[in-house]
C-alpha cells in the first residue's frame, strides 16, 4: 500500500514538475538590441532579466515561474511592429518594451487592441495620451520632465536663452516641442533649434552652430550614442556655456562613452543609481557585480517592468492581461511591500508614472546627485 | 565669417578622412577593375582590431600597429586571394555583388563578435584648442586627424612617384599587359595596391573612430561618402580621389550648417549626379584610355 501511495506521489510530482514548465510565464521582451538603441537595449534586457531570476528564485509569480523572451527591434519602428505581431499572436500576459519611443508609438495600438498590458520604455509626451489603458511608463514621460528641467533653466542657471539641440526622431521632436513650450511660459528666448539626425556620427557643424548662437546655456535632448559624440565634440571645439540634459545626458553610458568631455554636463535626472535612496544604490551594486559594468537609467527601467506586473498580478488575484492592466491604474507600488520597485511609483488612468526625481551633475567621469525633487502627486 | 572657417577646417579634416577612404576605391580600380563596396566596413573593422589587440593586453600604440598589419594581411591579402581573385576575369558586377556582401558579412561578423554597441575608442592626438583668430578655436585634435590625413596621402604619393615599386604599379594601372611584357610582376603589383589599401583604410579607421565611437554600423555612411568622393574627383586618379574626398567633407559641413542637418546627406549625392552628368570622369579625372 505504502509503495502504491509513493508511486502515485512520485508520478503526481513528475506530473506537476512537467506541467509548471509548460506553465511558464512567458514575457516577451521587444527592445533595441541592435542599431542607434543597443546601448540602451542591453541595459534593459540586464535589468530586467536579473529582477527576473530575483523573482522565480522566490517562487515567481502566484507560483509560476517567467520566462523572458528577447526580440530585436533592430531600433526599427517596422521591425519592432513585426515582432510585436508576432509576440501577441501568442497571446502574452504582458509585453515589454520597446524603449524607444518611436518604437512604442508603432506599437502601442496593437497592445491595447490585444488587451496585453505593455510596459515600456519610451518617454515621448504623447505616448500616454492617445487613450490607450493598456499603456504604461517605467520613466517619466516629457510633458512631466521638461517643465521640470525649465524650471531648472530659468532658477538653477539663470538663463535667459537656450540653444535647443535634438535628435530628429519621437524621442527628440517631442522633447524639442515640450521644452519650447515650457521655455516660452517662462519667457526664455530660444536662440538656436538644432535638428540632428539619429545615429549621426559628426557633430561638428551642429557644435559650431550652437557656439554660433552664443545662447546661455546649451540643452542637449539626443539617444545615448548621440549624446556622447556631440559631448566629445562640444569639448574639442572648447563650447563652454551650461550643458544642460534630461536623465540621458547625464547617464552612465554617456559619461562611458563621452570620457571626460562629459564633466559639467548638468540636468534633471528621472532616475539613477546614484540617488541617494538606498535600494537603487544596492541594485546599481548587484547589477555591477553581475554584468561588470555600472547600470543607468534604462537598467532600472528593465528591472522594475518584471516587479510591477508582479505586483500589479498578486492585486488582481490572476495572471490575466487585462485584470493586471486595471490592478496598474492607479496603483502605488512601495519598497516596503515590492522592494524591487526600488523607489515608491504611482501609475494614474494614462499609465504615467509619479515619483520623486533628481537634479544632478557630471564631476570626475561620475553623476552627482545635488538635489531630490518631491512626487508631482502626493 | 568666424563660423564659416571653423566649418571649413572641421569640413577639410573629415574629407582628409574620407580621402583616405577614397584613395582605396581609385587603387582597386585601377589595378583590377574592382569596386569595393565593402570598403566601408574595410573603414569599420581596423578599430575593432585595435580594441581587441587592447583586450588582450597589448598597448594603445602596439594595438594600432597590430590594427594595421591584421587588416593588411586579412582585407589586404585574403581578400584579394579569397574574394577578388576568383572573379578577377568574370567582369566587374559579380565583384561588386560579392563585395557587398562582403561588407555585410564584416558588418554582422563585428556585432556578433565584439558588440553591438558603440565602443569608446582613444585618440592619439592632444585633446586640447588653440585660438586662430578672435571667435576661432580650433581642435588640435582637428588639426591632428588633417596632418596625419595629409602626411598619408603625401608618403602614398612620393610612394607612386618617387619609387621603382610604386611607377611599376602605376603601369599595372595603365596598361598590363604592356606593363607584363616589359617585365613587371603585375601579380605583385596588384597585390600591393589591396596591402595600400588596407592600410590606409586602418588609418581611417584610427583616425575616424575616436571622433564616431567604433561602431559595426559607422561603414555604411562611410562607404557611401568615400565612393561618391572617388566618383567626383575622378575614379581613376589618386589626387582626384583625395580631391573628391576633401570636398565631399566640406560640403558637408556646410550643408550640415546651411541647409539642414536632415538634407546633408543628399547634398553629396547632389554633387555626384552633377559630376555625371556635366563631368563624367570627375573633377580631376582623366577619360578613360583603357583599352577593354
Amino acid at each position: 500500500m505504502g509503495l502504491k501511495w509513493a508511486f502515485a506521489g512520485l508520478a503526481a510530482a513528475g506530473l506537476w514538475a512537467g506541467t509548471a514548465a509548460a506553465q511558464d510565464i512567458v514575457i516577451p521582451n521587444i527592445i533595441e538590441l541592435s542599431g542607434g538603441g543597443a546601448t540602451v537595449g542591453a541595459m534593459w534586457k540586464n535589468g530586467s532579466s536579473m529582477a527576473v531570476e530575483e523573482i522565480n528564485a522566490a517562487g515567481g509569480i502566484l507560483g509560476r515561474k517567467i520566462k523572458l523572451e528577447f526580440v530585436d527591434t533592430a531600433s526599427d519602428p517596422g521591425k519592432a511592429r513585426a515582432a510585436m505581431q508576432r509576440a501577441l499572436d501568442d497571446k502574452p500576459v504582458a509585453v515589454f518594451g520597446p524603449i524607444y519611443s518611436g518604437s512604442v508609438s508603432a506599437t502601442l495600438k496593437m497592445t491595447a487592441e490585444a488587451e496585453v498590458p505593455q510596459i515600456m520604455g519610451g518617454e515621448a509626451g504623447p505616448l500616454t495620451a492617445q487613450g490607450s489603458k493598456y499603456i504604461f511608463r517605467t520613466s517619466f514621460g516629457q510633458n512631466v520632465s521638461m517643465p521640470k528641467i525649465a524650471n531648472y533653466l530659468r532658477d538653477g542657471i539663470k538663463a535667459k536663452s537656450v540653444a535647443v539641440v535634438f535628435v530628429n526622431n519621437d524621442f527628440g521632436k517631442g522633447g524639442r516641442d515640450a521644452i519650447v513650450k515650457e521655455l516660452g511660459a517662462r519667457d526664455i528666448k530660444v536662440v538656436a533649434d538644432v535638428s540632428t539626425e539619429a545615429g549621426q556620427a559628426d557633430f561638428a557643424a551642429d557644435v559650431i552652430k550652437v557656439k554660433g548662437a552664443n545662447a546661455d546655456a546649451v540643452f542637449v535632448y539626443l539617444n545615448e550614442e548621440e549624446s556622447a559624440r556631440f559631448l566629445r565634440e562640444a569639448k574639442k571645439q572648447g563650447l563652454n556655456k551650461p550643458l544642460i540634459g534630461e536623465t540621458t545626458l547625464l547617464g552612465q553610458k554617456v559619461i562611458e562613452l563621452a570620457g571626460d568631455a562629459a564633466n559639467g554636463v548638468k540636468g534633471h535626472v528621472g532616475l539613477t543609481v546614484d540617488a541617494p535612496v538606498p535600494a537603487i544604490q544596492e541594485f546599481g551594486r548587484k547589477y555591477e557585480a553581475k554584468y561588470k559594468s555600472k547600470p543607468d537609467h534604462n537598467g532600472v527601467k528593465g528591472y522594475i517592468a518584471p516587479y510591477m506586473i508582479k505586483a500589479a498580478a498578486e492585486k488582481a488575484g490572476k495572471l490575466d492581461g487585462k485584470a493586471i492592466a486595471a490592478a496598474l491604474h492607479g496603483l502605488t507600488i512601495t519598497p516596503d511591500k515590492v522592494p524591487g520597485i526600488l523607489i515608491e511609483a504611482t501609475w494614474d488612468e494614462s499609465g504615467e508614472i509619479d515619483r520623486i526625481s533628481f537634479l544632478g551633475e557630471v564631476k570626475d567621469g561620475k553623476q552627482v546627485i545635488t538635489e531630490t525633487l518631491p512626487k508631482l502627486k502626493k | 565669417m568666424t563660423d564659416l572657417l571653423q566649418l571649413l577646417i572641421a569640413g577639410l579634416a573629415t574629407g582628409a578622412i574620407y580621402a583616405l577612404a577614397a584613395i582605396g576605391f581609385t587603387l582597386l580600380w585601377q589595378t583590377s577593375q574592382t569596386i569595393n563596396f565593402a570598403q566601408g566596413e574595410f573603414v569599420m573593422v581596423p578599430a575593432f582590431f585595435a580594441l581587441i589587440a587592447m583586450k588582450l593586453g597589448i598597448p594603445y600604440v602596439a594595438a594600432l600597429v597590430v590594427a594595421i598589419l591584421m587588416s593588411m594581411l586579412l582585407l589586404g591579402a585574403a581578400f584579394r586571394y579569397a574574394v577578388v581573385g576568383p572573379l578577377l576575369n568574370r567582369g566587374v558586377l559579380p565583384l561588386v555583388i560579392s563585395t557587398i556582401a562582403l561588407g555585410i558579412i564584416l558588418k554582422e561578423s563585428v556585432k556578433d563578435i565584439y558588440s553591438a554597441e558603440a565602443q569608446v575608442f582613444p585618440t592619439l592626438l592632444p585633446d586640447r584648442n588653440v585660438t586662430l583668430l578672435p571667435g576661432v578655436t580650433i581642435s588640435l585634435a582637428q588639426i591632428g586627424v588633417l596632418v596625419v590625413a595629409l602626411i598619408t596621402i603625401g608618403g602614398l604619393q612620393w610612394f607612386l612617384a618617387g619609387t621603382r615599386t610604386g611607377r611599376q604599379m602605376q603601369a599595372t594601372a595603365q596598361n598590363p599587359t604592356v606593363a607584363r611584357i616589359l617585365g613587371v610582376p603585375v601579380e605583385r603589383m596588384i597585390l600591393y595596391t589591396f596591402l595600400i589599401n588596407a592600410g590606409l583604410a586602418a588609418m581611417a579607421s584610427i583616425l575616424v573612430s575616436p571622433i564616431y565611437l567604433a561602431k559595426f554600423s559607422n561603414g555604411e555612411t562611410l562607404g557611401l561618402i568615400a565612393f561618391v568622393a572617388a566618383i567626383v574627383g575622378g575614379f581613376n586618379q589618386v589626387r582626384g580621389a583625395i580631391a573628391g574626398g576633401l570636398l565631399v567633407g566640406v560640403l558637408d559641413n556646410l550643408a550640415a550648417a546651411y541647409v539642414s542637418t536632415a538634407y546633408r546627406q543628399a547634398i553629396p549625392l547632389i554633387l555626384l549626379v552633377l559630376v555625371i552628368l556635366f563631368r563624367p570622369q570627375g573633377l580631376l579625372g582623366r577619360k578613360e584610355e583603357r583599352a577593354v
